[in-house]
């Protein structure tokens, strides 16, 4: 297992290489060029042309990305156009922001979506389980950053209850963000636990069961849940993605400072670095995390956990 | 004595024969399809957008209604006359909405084109041919799919500016991998039927049976997820919008309606109502017909 977790995280290395050369690339495409931002008002040619020459901006692009790359491995992420600060120093106070929301936000919908699907899966007839399929085809279609707009409506200008933007108000302020950004991701599970385990309770080892007496706690939760779950598990790693792409727009809805806003910041300020740092970091994110999901996998099935083992020795 | 027509079931030829007629696949999942009430509903609404936006012209002039300040008529509540209210700048928000549907739809449904064309040669490609190709295509794919696709996007627009076909790129391109991957298992579930085999042995080269042979017959589960994705680039545009970074005003589109509303909401919350529930309503539409017909046209998922 050990092997397999270490070969996994060996093979994120190119990944997040040809994922930075394409961002690079991308980027490095845009009209106009860094030493007009950072020079403003007091541009001339011939400061241009010198600075450029400072900050290797005049060589080709492969020479500059090998140049980035290279301080990337070692944790500098360049020097930001704009605040003149290292952007890893900005990434860093960022990161913890985003982390919050983030990690706030996918336990409010593991811990609501898994059981209202389990639920919802076994009573399915029931008014709880309509009202949850059609609560969890909103869920799926709602703008978040409409959602945002109107639990601010709700609970700050109507309510007042809880804060309506930044973090400085300790939990209460991390409760609206976190329901905005998890809302989408908490109906998508609850609906894909409910199919998969409306699935797995029509199969036949769960009418054995059944016939063998076994109660119905035990049929649900012992014998049907462990089969259900991977497709939950799989949406779950999946959408960590989708999460992370939401967390631009929760941030901007609650002015929040974190990843997200200093994403789009950056880009209005044309700071090259600072675009370039958050992407990677957030690509990192998400390439971990379907590391980790591919981990549960082989913890919850035997059957996977079985082939890495007959891997590992084959190898 | 006559025959009583009650006694015969058909009253006349044809009705007699047409018993016999063999219904067309068509007919046939268009009769399932409407079984589905909810999809039913999806592609009603779904279609009452598609009217608004083709006829807005006819509902709402462009240039003296739609973009044209009026601050005399600033943040009024919704009445007989400006049905969902007035903007921060006086304008009718209801004729903004209508001009925001067309914006959405057709960036929306062209990215999707363009993420579909990409799909359809990089996911055939890779289905069709397996081992090496595929093995290649995938990494590069999934390398993309490190990044999520509103990032991706923005990239793009952080790189080239945010025009209409910019937004239409970038989007497309944003959705393209996760499109080879469905064109690609759609691909993969047809290549082994006996049909294929029989094309290759009478001498069909592989374009002939990838456009002829394989791609009609994994249609279904690609049509079901452009529907999905036509939402989710609608989604997408808005958010961009939302944060800025997509179409600037004075162009209606809703994210960035909703995102200049934002600072009047707190005593005018009728301004960031209407935008957001034609959101709502274009993603749950799709959403439904997406449901309903990956029912009718992939079975094999049917509960």
């Amino acid at each position: 297992m050990i092997r397999y977790i270490i070969r996994r995280l060996l093979a994120l290395i190119p990944v997040i290489l040809v994922l930075t050369f394409i961002v690079f690339t991308i980027l490095s495409m845009a009209p106009g060029d860094a030493t007009t931002i950072i020079l403003g008002s007091e541009y001339t040619e011939e400061l241009g042309a010198q600075l450029r020459a400072q900050m290797g901006l005049d060589r080709p692009l492969i020479v500059q990305y090998f140049h980035y790359i290279t301080n990337l491995m070692q944790g500098d992420f360049g020097m930001s156009y704009v605040m003149h600060t290292p952007v890893l120093d900005q990434l860093r106070v960022r990161l913890a922001n985003t982390a919050w929301i983030v990690v706030c936000a996918m336990l409010l919908c593991v811990s609501f979506g898994i059981p209202i699907g389990i639920f919802s899966a076994t009573k399915p007839n029931s008014f709880f389980s309509q009202a949850t399929m059609v609560f969890g085809l909103m869920g799926v279609s709602m703008p978040i950053f409409w959602l945002g707009l109107l639990l601010i409506l709700l609970f700050s200008v109507k309510l007042g209850w809880l804060p309506s933007s930044g973090l400085d108000h300790g939990v209460k302020s991390l409760i609206l963000p976190a329901v905005t950004l998890g809302f989408n991701y908490m109906a998508n599970i609850m609906r894909t636990t409910r199919s998969s385990m409306m699935e797995a309770i029509r199969q036949d080892f769960i009418r054995t069961a059944r016939a063998k007496g076994v109660s119905e706690h035990n049929v649900i939760y012992d014998h049907a849940l462990g089969n259900a779950l991977m497709p939950t598990i799989t949406i779950i790693g999946m959408d960590v993605g989708t999460l992370l792409g939401g967390v631009v727009l929760t941030e901007t809805v609650f002015s929040i400072p974190g990843m997200g806003r200093l994403l789009v910041e950056a880009i209005n300020q044309r700071d090259t670095p600072c675009v370039l740092g958050t992407l990677v970091i957030m690509a990192i994110c998400v390439a971990v995390s379907n590391l980790i999901v591919d981990l549960i996998y082989a913890y919850i099935d035997p059957r996977i956990r079985a082939q890495y083992g007959a891997k590992a020795r084959k190898a | 004595m006559p025959a009583s027509s009650t006694t015969r079931p058909f009253s006349t030829k044809k009705e007699f024969y047409a018993q016999f007629k063999k219904k067309s696949i068509a007919h046939e999942l268009w009769l399932r399809f409407l079984k589905n009430k909810t999809a039913v509903v999806g592609l009603v609404i779904f279609c009452i957008i598609v009217t608004v936006a083709l006829t807005a012209p006819w509902i709402a002039d462009y240039n003296t209604v739609v973009i044209k300040i009026n601050i005399a008529e600033r943040l009024h509540p919704p009445s007989m006359q400006h049905w969902f209210g007035t903007d921060e700048l006086g304008r009718d928000i209801m004729a903004r909405i209508v001009y925001g549907a067309r914006v959405s739809l057709l960036i929306g449904i062209s990215a999707i084109f363009v993420s579909l064309m990409v799909g359809l040669v990089l996911g055939g490609t890779a289905g069709y041919y397996g081992g090496k190709i595929d093995g290649a295509i995938m990494r590069a794919m999934d390398v993309f799919l490190c990044l999520p696709d509103v990032l991706l996007a923005l990239a793009i627009i952080a790189a080239f500016g945010n025009t209409k076909l910019n937004l239409i790129i970038a989007i497309g391109l944003a959705f393209s991998p996760k499109f080879s991957r469905v064109v690609r298992s759609a691909v993969m579930s047809v290549r082994d039927n006996e049909y294929i085999e029989a094309a290759r042995s009478i001498g069909a080269r592989d374009n002939r049976i990838i456009s002829r042979h394989v791609l009609p017959n994994c249609i279904g589960p690609i049509i079901v997820q452009v529907t999905l994705y036509v939402a989710n680039a609608i989604l997408t545009i808005a958010a961009l919008s939302f944060i800025g970074l997509g179409l600037q005003p004075p162009t209606p589109e809703w994210g960035n309606m909703l995102a200049s509303g934002r600072t009047f909401m707190r005593d005018f919350p009728h301004i960031v109502l209407a935008p957001g529930l034609a959101i709502f309503f274009t993603i749950l539409s799709l959403n439904l017909l997406g449901d309903g017909l990956r029912d009718t046209l992939d079975p094999r998922l049917k509960h």
